[in-house]
């Protein structure tokens, strides 16, 4: 089993450290933490959507840096009276206090389980729709994305059972709602149906209703928060049921979202790469590699055009991480699936440069080869999980790893299925007509064996979408007529349509900055 | 479209529908896993199919381990089988656990999903008579993958030699006359007799294994786009 899957998947590199320094006092306030949650609070209530941004992006981390780089923030008891103890706002400061805890230091069950609670109660304001705040798109985002994240660490955490102490697993029985897996997926539910947001795309198209346009934010004094974290749930849901190993239903609570187009999906750099890493890999398990291949090229193609901006965000060793993982699952797309022609220049090179060599070893298709699959999957796949809790009556056993080794195994077997086409492929690439006798001979297989790795050739290349049509990933056409195969050259048209869009665009932008400069 | 894939038919009984409905409005209910069962049994019966409803059964099964049943698992990945070529089959076994998949009966019902998506028919019919108790549970079973033999088939050749088709159906003689009988007015399949090599079946035509009538549709742009650079030509 390849030892590389066994990453740590935190947000943050820095080495988690118990709870050593004696001289914290959760009670204590220091001054630059006073003025941040009472601006905070302030600039919340006025709903001054860039200062919230202002302070959550850049004084969080800033305070965090300076004061609590291995201890929590104070607790909420000893800020609450300085924020009128205002319910909601004591809510979020926990849910930024917990996910500061999560990144630096290594929470504890009863910690993991509070944060549970937090969110319970966080969510239930929510979507009782009390709220009239409206918040940054990127805090949103962070509350799903590390609402699943702590899910998911919960699961890995519960499946190492033979470290658990005799307490932890009696506060594991005695809590045992917290992080189930159906109190996770029914939140993220609740929040796409009580935000309607779904209906609200739907309204979208027809011209009916501002979201999109507006980055999902209200400009008529209402709250973006509810149809904000709806939308983002989606992308939740994607997540969540990726881990479970769940790709139909996944990419099936995706659907209202358009990938093709821009949305409030990437207006966060986090949540667009989040959704393209998803959207993704579950493409790639259903073998529709060419929808994989065009979604990554084009996130990848993206990250390394704007990755400079990013440098100083917090989350920026997430989207390097989250980037190599995408190369090494367009490597693995392209050796299965070799549609060279799809992939940008520029992300060609890159790819090349880090898994050339291993690409046409890949390609070669022996035990080698099949131990850099095996690699590249276990490097780049999703922390898969185990949703259900142990028996605790029965010996204890880690089972933190069997989900993964189940996707692994699945997927390996797949490769094996395809483990002919590669042969067969250098062959229908160097001919126009060739007949059975003399390919197979080259191949040095029977004919009736032939005719069956050809036909696995179509079935692997042609997958039954959503609506049950066929659609090809062939990167050769053939078909044999008798016992004589005809190869037919295919040729990709140039997308002129899409280009003329682009430029029309493109124009009518420069018309527009010229008509802005006035000549003096 | 060239090929339709025959899809088994949905369920139309008031109470299935309701199953549905059940499904597309709270999928993570643990309390309608008795209705789900229900449902794969009536699929069985009637000949209807949902993926939905049935992975939504096995995610119960997943998040309750203990709630799970074999016989009913076994009979979900029957009906995937005979929704080849869709991956039905491959989607249900990402989400049972590996010690389930090592039952004797789960074992079998993988290696006959080996066989078809590699397309050794041969084999599989083989292997496929000598489980007939874990299949005949599951009514329509030979010809689900019969018209799956006949899909790949299609994708691949123009014209094919009867004894290809044969092992491939695994029907012969009498009844592969009457088959072709059938497909000829269904499908517009052409007999061929071809000088000592016997009969020559000339399949329907679709752009797979015609690829010249392959629309041109990459080059079209969907009006939703065109929308968006019309404030700009207006």
């Amino acid at each position: 089993m390849a030892a590389t899957y066994d990453h740590d998947d935190h947000h943050h590199s820095n080495a988690p450290s118990t709870l050593s320094s004696t001289d914290y006092d959760p009670n204590f306030v220091p001054d630059s933490v006073k003025t941040f949650v009472v601006l905070l609070y302030r600039h919340i209530r006025e709903k001054n959507v860039y200062e919230i941004h202002q302070m959550y992006e850049t004084t969080f981390h800033t305070i965090s840096d300076r004061k609590f780089k291995d201890t929590p923030w104070p607790s909420v008891d000893a800020i609450a009276p300085s924020v009128d103890n205002d319910h909601v706002f004591c809510l979020l400061y926990r849910e930024m206090w917990f996910r500061h805890l999560y990144a630096r230091m290594q929470p504890t069950l009863k910690q993991r389980i509070d944060s549970w609670d937090n969110y319970c109660s966080l969510f239930q304001v929510v979507l009782h729709g009390v709220v009239n705040m409206q918040l940054p798109n990127q805090w949103l985002w962070d509350m799903v994305d590390e609402f699943v994240y702590q899910f998911q660490s919960f699961c890995q955490y519960r499946a190492k059972m033979k470290s658990k102490t005799e307490q932890e697993i009696a506060l594991l029985r005695q809590f045992d709602q917290a992080w189930s897996v159906y109190g996770v997926l029914n939140y993220l539910q609740a929040l796409v149906d009580k935000s309607m947001i779904i209906d609200i795309l739907e309204r979208e198209k027809e011209g009916l209703e501002q979201f999109t346009a507006d980055d999902g934010y209200d400009y008529n004094g209402g709250s973006n928060v509810l149809r904000v974290l709806g939308y983002f749930s989606m992308v939740g849901l994607l997540r969540v049921h990726c881990l479970l190993g769940d790709y139909h239903t996944g990419l099936k609570c995706m659907r209202p979202i358009d990938i093709s187009q821009h949305g409030v999906y990437t207006t966060v750099i986090g949540s667009h790469i989040t959704t393209i890493y998803h959207y993704g890999f579950a493409n790639l398990m259903l073998r529709r590699y060419v929808v994989a291949i065009r979604e990554f090229n084009k996130i990848l193609l993206y990250i390394y055009k704007t990755k400079q901006y990013h440098q100083k965000s917090p989350q920026y060793e997430q989207i390097l991480k989250k980037n190599e993982q995408m190369y090494a699952l367009l490597a693995i797309c392209l050796s299965l699936c070799p549609q060279t022609k799809l992939v940008e220049e520029t992300v060609n090179s890159q790819l090349r440069e880090k898994y050339g060599e291993k690409m046409s070893r890949m390609q070669r298709y022996d035990d080698e080869a099949f131990a850099l699959y095996d690699e590249l999957f276990s490097y780049a796949c999703p922390k898969f999980i185990t949703p259900s809790p142990p028996n605790y009556d029965e010996p204890l056993v880690n089972y933190n790893q069997d989900a993964y080794r189940l996707q692994l195994k699945l997927f390996l077997y797949e490769v094996k299925q395809q483990q002919l086409l590669y042969g067969v492929r250098t062959f229908l690439k160097v001919y126009s007509t060739i007949s059975l006798g003399k390919l197979s001979t080259y191949m040095e297989v029977d004919e009736a064996t032939l005719r069956t790795i050809l036909m696995t050739y179509k079935h692997k290349t042609h997958t039954v979408d959503a609506d049950g049509k066929i659609i090809s990933n062939a990167d050769i056409d053939f078909y044999i007529d008798d016992d004589m195969v005809h190869i037919i050259e295919s040729k990709t048209p140039k997308r002129y349509g899409d280009y003329f869009m682009r430029q029309i665009a493109k124009l009518e932008g420069v018309m527009n900055d010229m008509d802005r400069i006035k000549l003096e | 479209m060239g090929i339709e894939i025959q899809k088994q038919p949905q369920p139309q009984q008031t109470t299935a529908h309701t199953v549905e409905q059940l499904v597309a409005v709270n999928p993570y209910n643990p309390d309608i896993l008795p209705d789900l069962e229900n449902y794969v049994n009536e699929q069985v019966m009637s000949g209807s199919y949902s993926l939905d409803a049935n992975l939504c059964l096995l995610r119960l099964y997943q998040f309750e381990p203990e709630r799970m049943s074999t016989p009913i698992i076994a009979r979900i990945l029957i009906k995937a089988l005979m929704a080849m070529p869709a991956s039905d089959f491959g989607l249900c076994l990402f989400l049972i656990p590996e010690r389930v998949q090592m039952e004797e009966q789960f074992k079998t019902l993988i290696v006959l999903s080996h066989y078809l998506e590699t397309a050794r028919f041969r084999q599989f019919w083989e292997e496929a008579s000598k489980s007939r108790h874990i299949l005949e549970a599951v009514p329509g079973f030979e010809q689900a993958v019969q018209s799956y033999a006949v899909h790949i088939l299609s994708l691949t050749c123009q014209r094919v030699p009867r004894t290809v088709l044969a092992e491939a159906i695994n029907v012969e003689g009498l009844a592969l006359d009457k088959f072709l009988e059938q497909q000829s007015i269904e499908r517009g399949w052409i007999v061929e007799k071809s000088g000592g090599k016997g009969q020559i079946i000339i399949l329907s035509r679709n752009e797979f294994n015609h690829p010249e009538l392959k629309k041109n549709a990459a080059d079209s742009i969907q009006l939703q786009h065109i929308t968006r650079i019309l404030p700009i030509l207006g």
